[in-house]
């Protein structure tokens, strides 16, 4: 194995540039065992490129801000092993797609996070703190649908994923859709009329074309894709009533 | 309003759908039952000629053909062309209704 090769090297294409455009520069990056490559990011930085822009924070999947494009397809840098990924000692790694750049490999998530806002992605109660604890049973049906959606931890891999949302920049996109659908499963929420309406119009859910990018990359094994087809026969059911 | 617009042509496009996936086998095997032993007007006229069933078959089919390639080609102007808004929705929809009239014209000149 490469890995166990003292005098073994990676050959590293970084992208490097800015809003404005960019390019990928050519690193040579000594191959350790055990090697993420978020680490490769890091030794290039300390050791070649001191001015070379990433973001991370955990280093353990926890966090979800070193996700990058790794040899095309988008992956959490610290959970991945080059001895995975590398084809013939090669690596490329780009910012993450469908989202503007700051600099380098650092995505700019502000849109990303604008969707969740115009998507009404934050929970509305409807009760008080002198209210009783409400009893959400892990076996109700609800609760169960809401398995595919809960534990996300917002890293815009499903969102760089999306052919939809590389084809229409105003589609609200997988991660948003899968907050809502976790929050549509969530029976002490009140305003769940109100964010059907929110995701049913122009650029919303309708948009999904179900070829399921979002879950097949998904680290966290959630169902984004699912649970958006769900939100569709939600939003039909509601048009039906007249509530949307 | 908007989302429940949406919401009644996403439910169309896959209804469309539906209705036409049996109506496209049994227009596959019409033809192939109906070319054995060669093919005439004549014998096409004599098969539709007054036919309601053949009437409603493809009636049917011509309606639901409509409605799905003007919603097919809403959602791929969007995309590939970036042509969105009322502007995109009339034209489509005028193209829908342009592919109903030319199909009813021709099933009513077989009935």
């Amino acid at each position: 194995m490469a890995g166990d090769d003292k005098d073994a090297t990676l050959s590293v294409g970084v992208w490097r540039g800015d809003a404005d455009g960019g390019e990928y520069v050519e690193y040579s990056v000594p191959h350790r065992a055990s090697q993420t490559v978020l680490d490769v990011v890091t030794w290039i930085q300390r050791n070649i490129a001191p001015d070379l822009a990433y973001r991370f924070a955990c280093r353990v999947g926890m966090c979800g801000s070193c996700a990058m494009t790794v040899n095309g397809r988008p992956r959490w840098t610290c959970r991945t092993h080059v001895d995975k990924v590398a084809r013939n000692g090669r690596l490329t790694i780009a910012p993450l797609d469908n989202l503007p750049v700051v600099r380098d490999l650092a995505a700019d998530m502000a849109p990303f996070f604008e969707k969740w806002k115009r998507a009404n992605g934050a929970f509305q109660g409807g009760e008080t703190r002198d209210d009783p604890i409400a009893e959400v049973r892990p076996d109700e049906p609800e609760r169960k649908e809401a398995d595919a959606a809960i534990e996300c931890i917002n890293c815009g891999i499903c969102y760089a994923a999306c052919d939809s949302v590389r084809w229409n920049p105003d589609y609200l996109g997988p991660a948003a859709l899968n907050r809502v659908w976790a929050l549509h499963n969530d029976r002490r929420d009140v305003a769940r009329d109100d964010r059907l309406a929110a995701i049913g119009g122009e650029g919303g859910c309708h948009l999904c074309h179900s070829q399921a990018g979002c879950t097949a990359h998904c680290p966290q094994g959630l169902d984004p894709s699912g649970g958006i087809a769900g939100l569709k026969r939600a939003l039909f059911r509601a048009a039906l009533k007249g509530t949307v | 309003m908007n989302a429940r617009r949406e919401a009644y042509l996403y439910a169309a496009q896959r209804l469309t759908a539906l209705i036409m996936a049996p109506l496209v086998i049994g227009h596959l095997i019409t033809i192939i039952i109906a070319i054995q032993g060669g093919l005439s007007a004549e014998e096409i006229l004599s098969r539709t000629s007054g036919n309601i069933f053949w009437a409603a078959f493809y009636g049917l089919f011509v309606l639901a053909a409509g409605i799905h390639a003007a919603l097919g080609l809403r959602m791929v102007a969007a995309e590939w062309l970036g042509f969105r808004g009322p502007l995109a929705n009339w034209t489509v929809a005028a193209v829908g209704l342009l592919l109903i009239l030319l199909g009813f014209r021709a099933v009513g000149a077989v009935i």
